[in-house]
């Protein structure tokens, strides 16, 4: 609650595009590193394909925009449909990754999402419908009942979204689905002969991964206005989506939502100040730092820290 | 005469060419005490691998409570009351003792409890087995043997008919032995059904009702622990080894 408010409070004063962009970059980066760390932090499998999620999600939404016009004939129906077929359709793709979790493990199964991120670069370049290379242009309704514009409407979905995915994230860990996907993570065999459904447990959490971060693509055609498979299906959103939540600390729903915040932040400024490459330079550094000093991540950090203040 | 709890009828089992079991057959009745001895290599964990479902057989049966269950899931049959530890134990690095226990009383026991209740119950247990006082402790920080206890606790957490407990003494001392023998009669008086691998002679024979022997995946004897004390061919078995 105190989140949107604070949120809203943002969109009455950020009249700079420039803050609502960088905003917006943030929440999108909360929603996939929670989507992100359901499968690669609770359930332990690393997944290096999130772009191709996103992107499955941001054309499954950017078709249905073009196609039915939704936007005209009812403004406020058009996002939930979009966001619904963009989960969906990624939800569909996740089935298959959870094929591959029951097939291989560890760096196999981080590969292989790898290459679907390839493999459905190469499939959107190859299909005229989709725009090709050349891309597709999403035109963004310039007005929406009860906002400015319609970029404060979609800013305040977006703060919606992630604080689903954060409420959706920490429901799951602390229930025993969580506590059965720890389970699944620490040993597959032990978990199966104590009464865990490893397979059923796998397949929830791939899917559940796969659509939050299909949710997330769904917004990013109006927020970009336009779509080409290279960006959008990027190694970018896959390196960020799995560094965020591994610098923050994959055990909790806290450590994605801090490390998107505080590295979606660092990354827009050096954006700005530096150059694109130095921005993910920035996160490559932060990222193998974290990895070899601090595996718990910035939580991890914290916990320890709280605990020596009680000694 | 009430059927057998579970009955391993002429199961083999390949590991590419070689043949780890070559027609084995086991039963065990219900309430009873039976010992599973045989050296090195000779196909016992394989066979507790295929009894708990990790593994699942070229040919042959398995039959639980009168089901046949040799194509099941694995945690189906936890579900059913059969429950394993591991040779090598298998802890849940990442959660405390008494999080290792919640897992099989969330999923496996019989009724669904809630966490609060699971983790009063999971205390129960470990205060049973000795080792109550490194309920918050994680895995990694514990010896062999509190491994090994961890390991007998978290499949009694399961509420197990069958207990199959694999080299569960090894590394234990004499006095701890005893310990972990009285419990186990403790459990077997209340109704469990107790399968022993061991390594340990003087626990398997002090243990069970009845001994089967295996060799190089083949039942070689069975009988009472004094039958296969002074069964001949048992003896070439060990000697030889
Ligand atoms: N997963 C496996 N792959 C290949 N060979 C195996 C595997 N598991 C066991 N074996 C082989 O099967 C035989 C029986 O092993 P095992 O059942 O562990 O014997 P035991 O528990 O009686 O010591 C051994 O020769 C072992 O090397
Ligand atoms: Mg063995």
């Amino acid at each position: 609650m105190l989140l949107f408010l604070g949120a809203f409070l943002i969109t009455q004063n950020f009249h700079n595009q420039y803050y609502y962009l960088a905003a917006f970059t943030v929440l999108q980066y909360i929603i996939l590193s929670q989507g992100w760390n359901i499968l690669g932090g609770y359930t332990g499998y690393v997944n290096f394909g999130t772009g191709a999620f996103f992107g499955v999600g941001a054309y499954t939404s950017a078709m249905i925009v073009k196609t039915f016009k939704i936007g005209k004939s009812a403004p406020f129906l058009e996002l939930p449909i979009l966001f619904i077929a963009g989960g969906l359709v990624a939800a569909l793709l996740g089935l298959g990754l959870g094929y591959l979790t029951m097939r291989i493990k560890g760096i196999y199964f981080s590969i292989s999402t790898l290459a679907l991120a390839f493999v459905t670069v190469t499939i959107i370049l190859n299909i005229d419908a989709l725009g090709g290379a050349t891309g597709l242009y999403i035109i963004r309704p310039r007005k929406i009942p009860f906002f400015t514009n319609y970029m404060e409407f979609l800013f305040l979905v977006m703060v919606a979204l992630s604080i689903f995915a954060v409420a959706f994230a920490r429901y799951i860990e602390n229930s025993w689905i969580g506590r059965g996907l720890s389970a699944v993570r620490d040993d597959e065999d032990a978990a199966e002969c104590t009464g865990v459904p490893v397979l059923k447990l796998k397949v929830f959490a791939t899917m559940a991964s796969s659509t939050l971060m299909g949710v997330a693509g769904a917004a990013y055609p109006y927020f970009v206005t336009f779509l080409e498979p290279i960006s959008t299906v990027s190694l970018d959103v896959g390196v960020n989506s799995l560094a965020m939540p591994l610098i923050g600390g994959t055990s909790t729903w806290a450590g994605p939502l801090v490390g998107a915040v505080l590295l979606g932040i660092i990354q827009q400024i050096a954006l700005v100040t530096l150059s694109p490459e130095y921005s993910l330079l920035v996160i490559g550094i932060l990222l193998v730092s974290f990895v070899i000093l601090a595996p718990e991540g910035i939580v991890g950090l914290f916990r320890k820290f709280r605990a020596s203040l009680k000694k | 005469m009430s059927q057998p709890l579970l009955e391993v009828q002429q199961v083999f089992k390949n590991f590419g060419g070689f043949a780890a079991l070559s027609g084995v057959n086991i039963y065990v009745n219900p309430g009873e005490r039976l010992g599973l001895i045989g050296p090195n290599g000779s196909g016992k964990t394989t066979m507790i691998n295929c009894i708990s479902g990790l593994l699942t057989p070229e040919k042959g049966k398995i039959i639980f409570e009168g089901n046949d269950i040799t194509q099941m899931t694995p945690h189906h049959r936890a579900r059913a009351g059969i429950m394993r530890t591991f040779q090598i134990p298998k802890p849940f690095n990442s959660m405390t003792v008494v999080e290792n226990l919640c897992i099989p009383l969330e999923y496996a026991a019989e009724h669904k409890t809630s966490l609060s209740v699971a983790e009063e119950e999971a205390r129960k247990i470990l205060t049973l087995i000795g080792i109550e006082a490194l309920g918050d402790l994680k895995p990694t920080g514990l010896t062999q043997v509190d491994m090994r206890k961890m390991e007998l606790a978290r499949s009694l957490a399961g509420r197990p008919k069958l207990l199959i407990l694999d080299e569960v003494m090894a590394g234990l001392s004499g006095s701890e032995v005893d310990e972990i023998l009285e419990i186990l009669f403790k459990l077997n008086e209340q109704g469990i059904t107790i399968i022993m691998i061991e390594h340990v002679m003087r626990a398997v024979l002090g243990f069970s009702k009845r001994i089967s022997v295996l060799n190089t995946g083949l039942n070689i004897a069975e009988g009472t622990p004094d039958e296969i004390l002074n069964n001949p061919e048992v003896e070439k078995v060990y000697l030889g080894e």
